[in-house]
């Protein structure tokens, strides 16, 4: 395991806020590990118990095979020796200084360089992420997105063995963030350490996880590789939480493993899916079915297999087209030429394929 | 004529009074900004004290703890060869105390508005404690504690009460502003008094408007 920290940490109430207990286990062997969660989960907690700033009451963390804390044997290394490249909210890169002050700063705190390599590695660097013509430049005189280069360039002086990132796009627009994922690719070239990624955005976790780690009021609630997470929500409130799913309620209304088939109860209708095991006949539980697989069908005939016919409530533009809300919380996106040919329809014959409905046991 | 040392001695004092506020009291206010450790709302409270106390009953401790006959004036003395009691530099003693615990509740509120995330990026990047410390807190918190250090010249020409208790009034030696003033006023002399009146309270307000200028906002500067 690249990454295996065991981690527990409690807060006491303070101001308004209630006491909170940080209680989570990351094992990742992963390039990129992804905490997602809503805001006021512990993902920042659990960022810096890992680069030192914070710890842990109890637990260890052993970051390639190196211990850098371990509760029982009362260690805990110092920050400065973890050689972890921290990318923080807004980037912290030191106001006084400049781009080029910033790096320099980096590399001369780093021990075991020579004058000349540090000299040729900020060069190098500064070319490397375009900070060429921006080097003599303060952070305030930098666009938000340059900023965000100088902040990686800065942590990549040291050769960080470990990277953390807490929200790096926070207050991105698209395109900006699109360039971020172009840049981190690029940093690949030159780093290979382990990297955490903090954030909120599913979109952002889709692009970057090879693992995640989704988590919920100082707990992980699912963790795996990202396919197997977003593919196969653990429980109803992970699904729920992840927000691409139609989720309706279900019963299972028959099994048969011969014929590899499951007949559901979906709002009355039958809906057939693969053969379930482990289920028995009368199971109630839910089906997810990820919205950008559900389709809108021409309903000439009553509902089939698998189809139900639902009443429209609203219909949005959305990037792809067409976001159709339906009763039961049903969401459908079509496209524009699809619903010119549906406007107006008051109900409309929804379809999802067999192999996109997921059974979640209650 | 008037005698111009007590203003010159004054000068010399708070001058002498400030760098110790300043590094002594900078180092106080980081451990206290920064650090968690036993006792420290002890610490804090004694800080304090200086505040509410009497000047008489600060005077009367120090004479305790630094006189002719207490470990402390000893040492002072085997050292320096001349007692610190009712010199100069007991006038130094007295201004310290009269503005350090001013400097430092201030200066720990300065350190505290650094963002804490600018030095955790500095560790991070493999920089001890003390580089950044130098690197980067203190540049960061420079133009409050600037302020501050004007400040506590201001209070340290000021302080009566301490200094009369500690250095005494001895004309030509121990005799600061206040004291010369309080000198004046007592033996009728109304024109002296007045003269070193005004030039205190100028000298007070120059060093509020430096104050003043010194802490206004920089030129805006983002969150990096």
């Amino acid at each position: 395991m690249r990454i295996d920290a065991r981690l527990i940490k409690r807060l006491p109430p303070s101001g308004g806020s209630d006491a909170f207990e940080l209680n989570v286990h990351l094992k990742s062997d992963a390039g990129v590990t992804v905490l997602l969660g809503p805001s006021g989960a512990g993902k920042t907690l659990t960022l810096n118990c890992l680069g030192g700033f914070a710890t842990p009451d109890e637990g260890r963390i052993l970051i390639n095979d190196e211990l850098y804390f371990d509760a029982p044997a009362k260690l805990h290394l110092p920050p400065q020796q973890r050689r972890c490249g921290y990318i923080f909210q807004d980037h912290a890169l030191f106001p006084h200084m400049t781009v080029r002050e910033n790096l320099r700063f980096a590399a001369n705190a780093g021990r075991g360089n020579s004058g000349l390599n540090r000299h040729r590695r900020i060069a190098d660097l500064l070319e490397a992420f375009e900070l060429g013509e921006l080097a003599g430049r303060k952070p305030a005189q930098l666009s938000g997105g340059q900023k965000q280069r100088a902040a990686l360039a800065r942590m990549l002086v040291n050769d960080p063995r470990l990277l953390l990132l807490d929200e790096p796009t926070r207050g991105l627009d698209g395109r900006l963030r699109q360039a971020f994922y172009e840049l981190l690719r690029k940093l690949r070239e030159r780093s290979q350490a382990p990297m955490v990624l903090v954030t909120h955005d599913l979109e952002e976790c889709m692009e970057l996880a090879g693992h995640v780690c989704l988590m919920d009021a100082g707990r992980f609630t699912q963790c795996g590789p990202r396919e197997r997470v977003f593919a196969r929500p653990a429980n109803i409130e992970v699904a729920r939480a992840l927000g691409i799913y139609n989720i309706l309620p279900a019963s299972i209304d028959a099994l048969d493993p011969g014929r590899d088939l499951s007949r559901l109860g979906v709002l009355g209708r039958p809906w057939e899916v693969p053969y379930l095991p482990g289920r028995l006949i009368g199971d109630q539980g839910y089906v997810c079915v990820r919205q950008a697989e559900t389709r809108v069908v021409a309903h000439d005939a009553p509902p089939s297999v698998n189809q139900l016919l639902l009443r429209v409530e609203s219909a949005t533009q959305s990037l792809r087209g067409m976001r159709i809300q339906f009763e039961h919380a049903v969401v459908a996106e079509i496209s524009e030429a699809e619903y010119a040919a549906c406007r107006g329809a008051e109900r409309l014959m929804v379809e999802v394929p067999a192999a996109a409905i997921y059974f979640v046991g209650k | 004529m008037i005698d111009w040392f007590p203003l010159w001695l004054s000068l010399r004092v708070a001058a002498v009074a400030t760098f110790f506020v300043l590094t002594a009291g900078t180092f106080v206010a980081y451990l206290l900004s920064h650090k968690t450790f036993r006792g420290k709302s002890l610490v804090d409270s004694l800080i304090t004290l200086p505040l509410v106390l009497p000047p008489t009953v600060l005077g009367y401790y120090l004479l305790v703890l630094v006189g002719r006959h207490s470990p402390l004036g000893h040492l002072y003395e085997g050292v320096f060869g001349q007692p610190l009691v009712f010199t100069w530099q007991a006038a130094v003693v007295a201004a310290f105390l009269h503005s350090a615990p001013i400097y430092i509740k201030a200066g720990k509120a300065v350190l505290e508005t650094v963002d804490r995330r600018y030095e955790w990026a500095a560790h991070s990047l493999g920089a001890s404690e003390w580089r950044t410390f130098w690197r980067i807190t203190l540049p960061l918190a420079w133009r409050g504690l600037s302020s501050l250090a004007s400040l506590s010249f201001a209070r340290s020409l000021g302080d009566f009460g301490v200094t009369i208790m500690v250095a005494g009034n001895i004309p030509g030696e121990t005799q600061t502003l206040s004291v010369a003033i309080f000198d004046a006023v007592e033996s009728g002399n109304g024109r002296l008094a007045r003269v070193l009146v005004i030039v205190i309270s100028a000298a007070a307000l120059a060093l509020l408007w430096a104050a003043g200028y010194l802490s206004r906002p920089a030129r805006a500067q983002s969150a990096g």
